[in-house]
């Protein structure tokens, strides 16, 4: 891994991200953005600012790469379908999908067509694109805005799927997506974008399918992804108080997973809980539980813990979202009970 | 085109409808800023004769399917405000049990079949509705209200092509604003009007001044004649204008105000159908009046019985994911 080492300063994911884009445009020409407002819907008239998506997150962008920032219709299918045939052909597109729930209105160009491509065609094709998508609930933007449905691309063999816990390492994950040669979703947790870290300014990567280890400690794995690291490590703190030794790892990435730093942690503690806020079925929190028991079962103290979301959609009254979400809390009773 | 002339009990329900529409939403606005409300809000304002015009021509027995920005059309098909406002407050006694949220209010009953998050996700569900209503025969129509923004969704050109070969009892009504989000529509829309998309399927269409109640009564009403008589669908374009922000919270700075003062100023719904009903002597000032406080008191109630409900019990959060566990 490329070390960060020159100044950082303290900006808010939704900045970093920015930050990426820009440096990947700048020294790449065949770097495109794509997607709903993403250049604010182009020159705007006298006394008129541009926004840069729903979030803001590419504003100003289009006045540095005027043919390259692209506003979209409200058109995912051919959104996305369009982005991976310039993928396939010599572009390296970006496209923004505003919330991963959007995904149902243009799944065949990942299900069907990136991901297989290069298999498919005997390895003779590469389909270099990154699909920026915000996940996750805590809004209370209900069923159709707040899922984190990353469960989903994971479990597509051919695409690669990641998801930073910081604004440090999302500027570095998306600036190794963008360079990727494999289609790579890149999960925008809600509950992170507006958090600040430091970040460093140059340019630099976090490989994707290396996982982190955020926090040691001896007594318990507590193992997050996105938004939910942050509550492993308010979970990690509070255990520390009844003298508790958590170890926080943040998987940084979901496909491909690294399977060696899971097993690694588990070897070291005994104990694993997993955070995720997706849905328990058939998601990652189920897979990780799988690899221990399959692949590190000598080493289990114990059951593994899967602390998720409710298997129901996501509710919009405060206090059914807040049941349904996981918590540092509900981390804490978990690591508790293994101990 | 024979226009039909409403009568006043018809303009007095529509005046009703527009003044509830424009009160429920302004308090809106006002509770987001007291804090009290949470998610995602899209207001209605400005385009309250299009709900209001299309609904007139319609009864429990037809079906609507709705938008992000669906406040007005459900209070138009019928929604009962007190339990809108209980959803909003995410109230156990809101009309989806506080689960739903803005985006989700739907009334089975009332033939309203949901606002959506999904943009052009409601015009094939009003497409099946009305292909229900025309296996069924039971005399109903399926109503798609949608934006500009949303015909450019590959749902709106799949759906209106098999209601055109299946001839379905259907009306397809695009609101069209002039935005969608930050986005002028001329910038992703190569037509001039929507309603020339309906050629590409040999469907009706029609355009409507979506400010004006009597144009959109009488145009979306030939239209679901049309689609009653089983002579197949229409897409009825109305040209109106988003008044306020895409969402409550939008700083607006990327819409020339002069063009939304233009608008605001001499294009209000409200306005331009009070002109006309006292112009011409349809409806007294008097009981435009006693509407207008008749609907104050209404929301303001609403609002106390949300703001006293209790919030839903999260022991439920598992119940009705499945008609049967
Ligand atoms: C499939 C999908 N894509 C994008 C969005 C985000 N979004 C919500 S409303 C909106 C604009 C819709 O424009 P239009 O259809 O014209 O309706 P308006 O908001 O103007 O009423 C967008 C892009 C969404 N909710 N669903």
């Amino acid at each position: 891994m490329t070390a960060p080492t020159k100044s950082a300063r303290t900006i808010p994911t939704a900045f970093a991200i920015a930050e990426a884009l820009r440096i990947a445009m700048a020294s790449d020409p065949d770097v495109i953005l794509m997607g709903e407002d993403v250049a604010g819907g182009g020159s705007r008239p006298e006394g008129t600012d541009e926004m840069g998506g729903i979030l803001s997150v590419t504003r100003g962008l289009v006045r540095e790469f005027p043919d390259r920032v692209l506003d979209t219709p409200i058109s995912e299918m051919g959104i996305l379908g369009t982005a991976v045939g310039a993928a396939l052909t010599g572009l390296r597109p970006v496209v923004e999908l505003m919330f991963m729930d959007f995904i149902g209105t243009c799944l065949d160009p990942l299900l069907n067509q990136a991901s297989k491509f290069r298999y498919m065609f005997g390895g003779k094709a590469r389909v270099p694109l990154t699909v920026r998508t915000v996940t996750g609930a805590g809004l209370q933007a209900a069923a159709q805005h707040s899922q984190s449905l990353y469960w989903i691309t994971a479990g597509i063999p051919g695409l690669k799927t990641v998801i930073p816990s910081n604004a440090a390492d999302a500027k570095g994950l998306l600036l190794a997506a963008i360079r990727s040669d494999d289609p790579v979703i890149f999960c925008e947790p809600k509950g992170i974008l507006f958090l600040s870290t430091d970040v460093p300014e140059e340019d630099y990567e976090v490989p994707i399918g290396t996982a982190k280890v955020v926090r040691a400690g001896s007594d318990v794995s507590l193992v997050g992804m996105g938004a939910t690291v942050g509550m492993a490590l308010a979970a990690a703190d509070e255990l520390e108080r009844d003298g508790i030794s958590a170890e926080v790892l943040d998987l940084r990435s979901l496909a491909p997973l690294d399977e060696d730093a899971i097993l690694a942690t588990l070897a070291k503690t005994g104990r694993l809980v997993v955070v995720d806020e997706a849905t328990p079925r058939c998601g990652i929190a189920s897979d990780i539980a799988a690899l221990c028991v399959d692949k590190g079962f000598d080493f289990l103290n114990g059951p593994v813990k899967r602390v998720t979301a409710a298997m129901c959609p996501v509710p919009f009254s405060r206090v059914l979202e807040e049941a349904y979400m996981p918590s540092a809390a509900r981390v804490v009773e978990a690591a508790r009970g293994l101990l | 085109m024979r226009t039909m002339e409403p009568t006043e009990e018809i303009l007095l329900v529509a005046y009703r409808t527009m003044r509830t529409i424009r009160s429920f939403e302004e308090k809106l606005v006002e509770l987001v800023t007291r804090g009290k409300l949470g998610g995602f809000l899209h207001t209605y304002i400005g385009e309250e004769a299009v709900a209001a015009g299309v609904c007139a021509n319609l009864s429990d027995d037809d079906h609507v399917a709705s938008t992000h920005r669906g406040h007005g059309h459900c209070i138009a098909k019928g929604v009962d405000v007190r339990g809108m406002m209980a959803e909003l407050f995410g109230a156990g006694s809101g009309i989806c049990k506080g689960r739903g949220g803005s985006m989700h209010i739907a009334d089975l009953g009332r033939g309203m079949l949901g606002a959506n998050g999904i943009v052009g996700a409601g015009i094939p569900l009003a497409t099946g509705a009305a292909l229900t209503a025309k296996l069924k025969k039971t005399g109903g129509v399926g109503v798609a209200f949608f934006g500009d923004g949303a015909s450019n969704q590959g749902a709106f050109h799949e759906s209106l092509n098999m209601a055109a070969n299946w001839k379905l009892p259907a009306v397809y009504v695009c609101e069209n604003n002039g935005w969608g989000e930050f986005t002028p529509t001329e910038f992703v829309v190569p037509v001039a009007d929507i309603a020339e998309r309906a050629r590409s399927y040999a469907m009706h269409s029609l355009i409507a001044d979506g400010m004006d109640f009597f144009d959109v009564y009488a145009k979306s009403g030939a239209a679901i004649a049309r689609a009653r008589r089983g002579e197949g669908p229409t897409l009825l374009e109305c040209k109106t204008y988003r008044f306020a922000g895409h969402y409550v919270g939008d700083t607006l700075v990327y819409r020339n105000k002069l063009e939304a003062d233009h608008w605001i100023n001499h294009r209000d719904p409200l306005q331009i159908f009070t002109s006309r009903v006292v112009g011409d002597r349809l409806l007294a000032v008097e009981d435009l009046q006693r509407i207008d406080r008749e609907v104050a008191d209404r929301i303001e109630e609403a609002v106390s019985a949300a703001e006293a409900a209790p919030l839903p019990d999260p022991g439920d959060l598992l119940e009705d994911v499945y008609v049967q566990r």
